[in-house]
């Protein structure tokens, strides 16, 4: 089954480009299937969230996005991603130069064992060389649009690991943002993280949305109806719905999303 | 006394006694061990410190009967182990990284596990000869290189064995991490996973030095010995191991004594490599 958003009078959504359209993917962890048959459209510069019960393949279909699974021998998958028009799953596409233009944020804070400079122009160096203060100009620039500029300027060669567990991640959103990808993939990026980080990682989502194409999975509905435009209900592998964030809450179309949401789930 | 009822459960009773007699059990099993490690060390100390005096450090190992020291023998082992752990050292830890990073479960990296298993459990006599056949046999000639090599060879499967095991200990999330930023294998490597674990590895290399630093069997075959100063590498080579070991079976007094020094100067340098391990380099794996 195929989604092609409808939008109906929503007044925040606007008619987007797709940046990434997913056809026909099917996901394999050795003889298990995964992903079944997933076809989406995700549309450029705007937030869209994966929800679902655990197990349901919403972080296995954002690990297909970046093909991070393929560290993994035995997991494959089969179908199209298409990324400006590329299928991002053909062996030939350079997997390096996929993952600087789709980047990713994990659960847990993961920050290099270096300093927090480094941190950040790890990746840049990767695909720039720049001089000494084209660095420095780069690295303020990903530290402030993550929001983290004003508590780290002063400490900027301590080790990224002494920061809080809020700050590690906002560290983490900065280095991926640094490499100026043009999506961004979350995967429950603050699922270890207290209240009021929660908030400034959903605040720092919602500006980097000018710039980026965003694709969140979270395990709240609070907050996939906060920050996402669009949201995509999956469920044992299958993508159930898929609409306008304003809608799957207010009126969802399939019986099983409208069970999850409303916590009847069983 | 207790007026709680649990307290004098029989059930409960059985168990406070099971308890006691596991801890005393435990303990009198603990305190048989390190009575040997204490009687040994005891020894040790008291004969070696002994003998210890400067001379240990500027004569060579003299004739029966005459006085003399360690220094050609200390540096021969200086010498020998310092090469073997230069050789050792990227081999072991290259070979740690394809295993952990690379091969993993592949069919050649299981065999190489396997082989490196048995090289780390390998009696080092047999070392000793293989070097003996391969390199003193062709050459014709007892060498500090063949001595080296001997010691190499022992030395990989060590460093091979804890480059892998610290490597396991990253977590995969900081992995995918550095492999999510578009880093290739090589930087992912080198920046990111053997960083975070640089302690470890060094530690690894550390118990290394110290486990062939005492090696006397290998020595046996390959680097045999040397009366005289020489820093020839490719000539016969004293060292401690195989001094202590000809002297101290020897009937002479002199000779006894220095074998304990000699002892005694392992002994102390393998414990403060150790100690080095678990101290400096600790913090860095947690």
């Amino acid at each position: 089954m195929s989604f092609q958003v409808s939008l109906g009078s929503d007044a925040n959504a606007v008619a987007n480009a797709t940046k990434i359209k997913i056809n026909n993917l099917n996901f394999f962890y050795g003889s298990f299937q995964g992903l079944r048959n997933i076809s989406l459209d995700i549309p450029e510069k705007q937030v869209t969230a994966f929800i679902g019960p655990s197990g349901c393949g919403k972080s296995t279909l954002l690990r297909v996005l970046n093909r991070m699974y393929s560290l993994y021998p035995g997991q494959r998958a089969e179908g199209e991603v298409l990324l400006n028009g590329e299928n991002v799953l053909d062996s030939s596409y350079d997997l390096n130069a996929l993952r600087g233009s789709v980047g990713m944020v994990f659960q847990k804070p993961t920050p290099f064992p270096m300093s927090i400079y480094d941190n950040i122009s790890f990746g840049v160096r990767l695909y720039e060389k720049l001089g000494k203060s084209d660095m420095d100009d780069r690295v303020e620039w990903a530290l402030k649009k993550a929001a983290l500029w004003n508590e780290t300027k002063d400490k900027l060669s301590q080790s990224g690991l002494s920061l809080s567990g809020g700050q590690q991640q906002r560290l983490c959103i900065a280095r991926g943002i640094a490499v100026k990808p043009e999506v961004l993939l979350l995967d429950e990026p603050t699922s270890a993280l207290d209240p009021i980080s929660t908030a400034r990682i959903e605040e720092l989502v919602s500006e980097l949305r000018t710039d980026y194409t965003i694709v969140i999975v979270t395990h709240n509905m609070q907050q996939a109806a906060r920050v996402s435009q669009f949201t995509a209900y999956m469920y044992l592998g299958e993508l159930v719905e898929f609409t306008p964030t304003a809608q799957i809450f207010v009126k969802p179309q399939d019986k099983r999303t409208e069970d999850y949401i409303t916590g009847r789930f069983g | 006394m207790n007026g709680n009822p649990r307290a004098t459960n029989p059930i409960y009773r059985r168990r406070v006694w099971v308890n006691r007699f596991n801890l005393v059990m435990s303990l009198a099993t603990m305190t048989f061990g390190m009575a040997f490690l204490i009687w040994i060390l005891v020894t040790l100390f008291g004969k070696g410190f002994a003998a210890l005096s400067p001379t240990l450090f500027t004569q060579m190992t003299p004739p029966p009967g005459s006085d003399g020291g360690l220094a050609n023998a200390i540096f021969g082992s200086l010498m020998m182990v310092g090469t073997a752990i230069f050789i050792a050292t990227p081999i072991g830890i290259m070979a740690g990284i394809y295993l952990a990073e690379v091969g993993r479960d592949s069919w050649i990296a299981k065999v190489t596990r396997f082989v490196n298993d048995i090289l780390l459990s390998a009696p080092s006599i047999v070392i000793g000869l293989f070097v003996y056949a391969v390199i003193v046999f062709q050459f014709k000639q007892y060498s500090g290189w063949a001595g080296a090599t001997a010691l190499a060879i022992i030395a990989v499967p060590v460093v091979v064995r804890t480059t892998e095991n610290m490597l396991q200990l990253v977590p995969n999330s900081l992995r995918e991490a550095a492999y999510a930023v578009g880093a290739p294998l090589w930087q992912v490597v080198l920046k990111v996973t053997i960083k975070s674990v640089r302690g470890g590895v060094i530690t690894g290399i550390l118990l290394a030095l110290a486990r062939i630093s005492g090696e006397t069997a290998p020595l046996l075959f390959t680097a045999l010995n040397n009366q005289f100063w020489s820093t020839d590498m490719g000539a016969p080579m004293a060292n401690l191991p195989v001094v202590i070991f000809q002297f101290a079976m020897s009937p002479y007094e002199d000779w006894q004594r220095l074998a304990w020094a000699g002892a005694l100067l392992i002994t102390l340098t393998v414990l403060l490599l150790n100690i080095l391990a678990r101290t400096v380099f600790r913090q860095k794996t947690q």
